[in-house]
């Protein structure tokens, strides 16, 4: 499915426009600023990995349509359990800009708490969020609730038993869920061909769950598949499965280098279809992107990468007795000694001369 | 008081758990109409129905990470994993996912996960019927570790260990399902599901430390020693993680030596974690080397040789004597033996 072409022409769709008829140009222009937003975010947390300040980043570059899209059309009620590249999905839901970069300064295990914007710790072992989502939806559903469990993971992911055994799950139950597969064609170095011979998206049919297959550099493709899957799952219609279809054009993560197996080609082709630009084009055909709304929009990237910048390197180490803390939820006595213990540990090398 | 055997003291202590608290859910193969493989879960089906008795798909990775979900939304979830030697694909969520999210989130996510695992040897089943994987779990931070020995400790430890905040694998020693006792169903619980070690006989002469299906035979054991003048000290450890030490402590401190049995493979095991701890705690009292009368370091064997495996009666009688430096199995052949 596709709404917007590359060059950022519109394409009607009698199937899918009905879904999109409410995005104006000023929301076009919300998505394009959450877009210019947090492509300057990865351009400053990559600089910052540069710097010495965080021990790794995983860039977005090039998904933001996918993630800012998607992110977009949730409902604040709805929780979203992610893998770790979903910071474009992390800022939308609502988390500060330090909060996005803490857990790569090696400082905390969490940016923030799940429950203040309804988005799980993004998870690393890769796929099993999958589950973690499938299950808070039938939790949803005992509750009677109409909120939507979404769980976004990527085209290596789909090769792990727990993503097969969360659409078997969410499939059985009828379970309110929505998997959102980026496709961004590499699982570190391996192309999406070594994870199927086929698409994604047969994935899910093959599960018999109703699934889609969307230019995931298309905003209003993305809305308009996401909310086809949200409101089928608030209606009682169970899960559904969204590939859509994208391109990681940096690296795996900061420690990676793409250059050793990815076609220059393939990334020239592909810069070509960039979500931004694209979006760009259109609102601009429409004279909808004046000069002093894009001013504006760089103020508003360049004041976030600035205050990621000094959240990041103001943050404090841990304290060493800290990594005792939450291992329990019950009073655990034996743990309470051991960390007493090393605190006389640490304290016997202040009290030496 | 009520006679119950110890699988229909679980089930008692799960529907007790499921009428007190309305989040309590229940996850696993054949739970559901069926009642469970062993029939705990019998009946519950019927009277909370499916949206709290669900009967899962064949995927034991997906009825952890389902729970794990059902945690974040607020539920306390309580899965049954069929059979022991079927942990293993669920492994992964339960030391990578369960044990660390209170962790990870800084206790603002909390695991109240219950994962019941019908346990160890001794009823001539099938290959991975009869494992003992308990090690795997109480090496890993995060995770509570219990094992129930009779129906009462069965009826209690498993509403504990439902009410506890935090994950708890609980044992079900199957061989001793049908073991009968008195059950006092209004039982006061503990505070938290784990950390106290239990003596069941008083002793004066050798400390023996036992958990699940072999606290029977040690009971056995200290009978049969009793009959020749051996005074034993019988310890049900009922929680492996955390461990109580201290009335373990406190009877080898009298005694001075120890024997710690169970059926799983000696190495890495939880006797090893009980004996370096006691030797750690007891040193100077201690007459003898702990002594550690375990399965052997092999995969479970064919069931009809499983007697060879398992430690039965004899085996921790000549352990007792090896404690007490009378003619063993073990004289002559050095350590390790």
């Amino acid at each position: 499915m596709q709404l917007l072409t590359p060059a950022g022409e519109r394409v009607a769709s009698p199937e899918y426009d009905p879904w999109v008829g409410d995005v104006d140009d000023a929301q076009l222009r919300d998505l394009y600023r959450d877009m210019v937003v947090v492509r300057r975010i990865d351009t400053e947390a990559t600089a910052l990995q540069r710097q010495g300040e965080l021990a790794l980043w995983p860039p977005l570059l090039g998904q933001e349509a996918a993630q800012v899209a998607s992110a977009r059309a949730l409902r604040s009620d709805d929780f979203v359990f992610t893998s770790y590249r979903e910071n474009a999905v992390a800022y939308c839901r609502g988390a500060a800009p330090v909060e996005l970069v803490s857990v790569w300064r090696a400082v905390t295990a969490t940016g923030w708490n799940p429950y203040s914007i309804n988005m799980a710790t993004p998870q690393v072992v890769i796929g099993a969020q999958t589950l973690h989502a499938t299950g808070y939806a039938l939790g949803i559903q005992a509750d009677g609730a109409d909120a939507v469990a979404v769980a976004y993971f990527g085209d290596g992911a789909t090769s792990e038993g727990d993503v097969s055994e969360a659409l078997v799950f969410a499939a059985a139950y009828s379970a309110p869920v929505v998997f959102f597969c980026q496709n961004n064609h590499w699982a570190i170095s391996e192309p999406v061909t070594l994870q199927t011979r086929g698409s994604l998206a047969a994935r899910g049919s093959g599960f018999g769950i109703p699934s889609m297959r969307v230019d995931g550099n298309d905003v209003l493709a993305v809305t308009a598949a996401t909310r086809i899957a949200l409101d089928r799952a608030r209606s009682g219609g169970g899960p559904t499965f969204i590939e859509a279809v994208t391109y990681r054009m940096g690296p795996h993560t900061t420690a990676d280098d793409p250059t050793r197996y990815r076609p220059p080609a393939e990334l020239d082709e592909w810069r070509k279809r960039d979500p931004i630009v694209r979006l760009e084009a259109y609102l601009t055909s429409r004279n909808e992107l004046p000069d002093d709304f894009r001013a504006e929009v760089q103020a508003v990237a360049d004041s976030t990468a600035a205050e990621l910048r000094a959240g990041c390197i103001a943050l404090p180490d841990p304290d060493p007795l800290s990594i005792f803390d939450h291992v329990y939820a019950d009073p655990h006595p034996a743990l309470e000694q051991r960390r007493e213990w090393y605190a006389h540990y640490l304290d016997g090398f202040e009290a030496a001369p | 008081m009520s006679t119950l055997t110890l699988s229909k003291a679980i089930g008692a202590g799960l529907r007790r758990a499921m009428e007190t608290d309305p989040k309590v859910v229940l996850l696993g193969e054949d739970i559901g109409k069926l009642g469970g493989v062993y029939r705990i879960t019998d009946g519950l089906q019927a009277d909370f129905g499916e949206r709290r008795v669900l009967d899962t798909p064949l995927a034991e990775s997906a009825i952890i990470g389902a729970a794990v979900g059902l945690a974040y939304r607020g539920y306390r979830p309580v899965c049954e994993i069929q059979f022991d030697g079927f942990i293993y694909p669920a492994f992964d969520q339960i030391v990578s996912q369960v044990s660390r999210m209170h962790y990870r989130t800084k206790g603002a996510v909390r695991m109240p996960i219950t994962i019941r695992v019908p346990w160890g040897g001794g009823i001539g089943a099938a290959e991975h019927h009869s494992d003992s994987p308990e090690a795997y779990f109480t090496h890993t931070a995060g995770l509570r570790v219990v094992a129930c020995s009779n129906p009462q400790n069965a009826y209690t430890m498993i509403r504990e260990a439902i009410a506890s905040d935090d994950p708890v694998l609980y044992f079900e020693p199957k061989r001793r399902y049908h073991l009968k006792g008195e059950v006092d169903l209004e039982a006061p619980l503990s505070g938290q599901s784990a950390g106290r070690s239990q003596v069941l006989v008083a002793g004066t002469d050798v400390t023996v430390v036992a958990y699940g299906a072999l606290v029977q035979t040690a009971l056995d054991a200290a009978a049969a020693a009793e009959r020749e003048g051996i005074s034993i000290e019988v310890i049900d450890l009922l929680s492996l993680s955390p461990i109580d030490y201290a009335p373990i402590a406190q009877s080898v401190r009298r005694t001075g030596r120890l024997v710690v049995a169970h059926e799983a493979a000696l190495t890495g095991g939880v006797g090893a974690e009980v004996c370096a701890s006691i030797t750690e705690r007891c040193f100077e009292y201690l007459e003898a080397a702990p002594v550690r009368v375990t399965g052997h370091d092999i995969p479970y064997p064919p069931a009809k040789a499983e007697g060879h495996h398992i430690p039965d009666l004899d085996r921790l009688l000549d352990g007792i004597d090896c404690a007490l430096g009378r003619p063993n199995s073990r004289s002559g052949m050095g350590a390790g033996s």
